[in-house]
């Protein structure tokens, strides 16, 4: 299990995180390779069957950034999220489909290159803290 | 209870007659015992079929979405609070409707009742008042109802109706109970425990959807377990399809579930699906203050926010 390196799925705004991851890129800040980004269009597109269907598919962990509240690009957006993402969050974890540390959330503008860049290093390393993902990952049928 | 059945009756002719609804939505006797049928009365010989008693729990207020025509319906507390949740979400028309409120003394949960004959076959149950007398093949008990009501009839905090146009008794007395110790108690459990728990309790699922159906929240044009393309939850009974699929569909009630107990009460395996969905309403309560279908004027709290909401899912 040494060479063990957690799988995590970004979820990034358009407007806000993904500018950032950008900004860190081209800042040349490092940050660990981890993450694999899905751009969406607003932190309140995404549908709780999103992140279940990342923990089906066997991801260590999943992180949803979006904008600072107030500053959404839709006015809104992230408002409602917000009151699905707590939802979803103490759902998720009393019904034991995830154990504390594999789902993070966080607020990060499109200036935050560096805060990105530090952010991505906690997330993997709480995600590591949590070891592989085993319990909720659907067993494909094997071809012989 | 069965006071009630005649002030249905009556109210239910004179509205035929009044002209003022096209049908009235209740129960008819049943062919099984514990089994009270959906019945729309559309005239007043029909209306003669209307009963009531301890097992009118199926939540009437399933039948509402998308009705063209104006009906009257006989509505529990839990029953006025989905017919509530349907008003905000335009599934009906208040102009459409005419409640016929009834003070809700709790449903009998036939399953405890057939745990306690240790699996006779019961062929008939008579109530007369607080005395719940059931008889079959060679015996015949006398039990008290309130030991044998439904789980969440037992911690209802709202028996009386909500919303109506008349009611149809003396409204009862509402009691202060502790609704979440369950939820607290498995709050408190480690994680694993929390994940074994939870597996045990979904494990017999045979994902007919029954506990779908008998929501009255239900009503999406097409659910997210029949959707494909792309479909974001399997249709097979591997363990992470099924939790996934009570996961989701707990999580579609959040602010909406008026605890009516029809999940539980529709699942031919018996799974306790509400201790999903009070988790959700207990949530909800403490970081919203919002309880469901209580409010008119106040829209749901998934559509809905404050500024200052607070935002406990963000890491320290």
């Amino acid at each position: 299990m040494s060479d063990w390196e957690p799988k995590i799925i970004a979820f990034l705004c358009n407007w806000c995180s993904y500018g950032a991851a950008d900004l860190a890129g081209v800042s040349r800040l490092q940050y660990p390779p981890n993450i694999r980004v899905i751009r969406v269009p607003c932190s309140s597109r995404i549908n709780p069957k999103f992140i279940l269907a990342a923990f089906r598919h066997g991801v260590d962990g999943v992180w949803v950034s979006g904008c600072h509240p107030g500053d959404c690009h839709y006015l809104e957006g992230n408002l409602y999220a917000r009151r699905k993402f707590a939802l979803l969050k103490s759902q998720l974890e009393y019904t034991g489909i995830i154990e504390p540390g594999r789902l993070h959330f966080s607020w990060i503008s499109s200036a935050e290159g560096a805060r990105f860049a530090e952010k991505v290093g906690q997330v993997v390393e709480s995600v590591r803290a949590a070891g592989p993902a085993k319990h909720f990952v659907k067993k494909q049928a094997e071809v012989p | 209870m069965h006071s009630y059945t005649e002030r249905i009756r009556e109210a239910a002719k004179r509205v035929l007659l009044e002209k003022r609804v096209d049908g009235v939505i209740g129960f008819r006797k049943g062919t099984v015992p514990f089994m009270n049928e959906p019945f729309l009365a559309l005239s007043p010989q029909q209306a003669d079929l209307l009963v009531w008693d301890g097992n009118c729990a199926m939540n009437l207020a399933n039948y509402l979405p998308k009705r063209t025509d104006r009906v009257a319906v006989t509505a529990k507390g839990c029953d006025s609070r989905s017919i509530v949740i349907h008003l905000l979400e335009n599934q009906i028309r208040r102009e459409q409707l005419y409640v016929l409120g009834i003070p809700c003394q709790g449903m009998t949960d036939k399953r405890k009742l057939a745990d306690r004959l240790n699996g006779k076959g019961i062929l008939g149950v008579e109530e007369r008042g607080d005395e719940l007398r059931v008889y079959g093949r060679g015996f015949e008990y006398s039990f008290e109802r309130g030991e044998f009501l439904q789980e969440n009839c037992a911690v209802c905090e709202h028996k009386n109706p909500v919303l109506y146009d008349e009611l149809l008794g003396e409204p009862v007395a509402e009691q202060q109970v502790d609704r979440y110790e369950e939820i607290r108690k498995i709050e408190s459990m480690p994680p694993d425990r929390k994940r074994l728990f939870f597996e045990d309790l979904v494990r017999p699922c045979i994902r007919c959807y029954a506990c779908r159906n008998a929501c009255p929240a239900c009503f999406c044009p097409t659910c997210f377990v029949d959707e494909k393309k792309p479909q974001w939850v399997g249709k097979t009974i591997d363990p992470t399809d099924t939790r996934t699929f009570h996961f989701l569909r707990a999580f579609h009630m959040a602010g909406r579930c008026t605890d009516c107990g029809s999940c539980e009460r529709a699942c031919p395996v018996g799974i306790r699906v509400r201790l999903f969905t009070r988790k959700l309403e207990k949530e909800i309560k403490e970081l919203y203050g919002y309880e469901a279908g209580v409010i008119l004027d106040e829209r749901p709290p998934l559509e809905a926010f404050r500024p200052e909401d607070p935002e406990p899912f963000l890491d320290g």
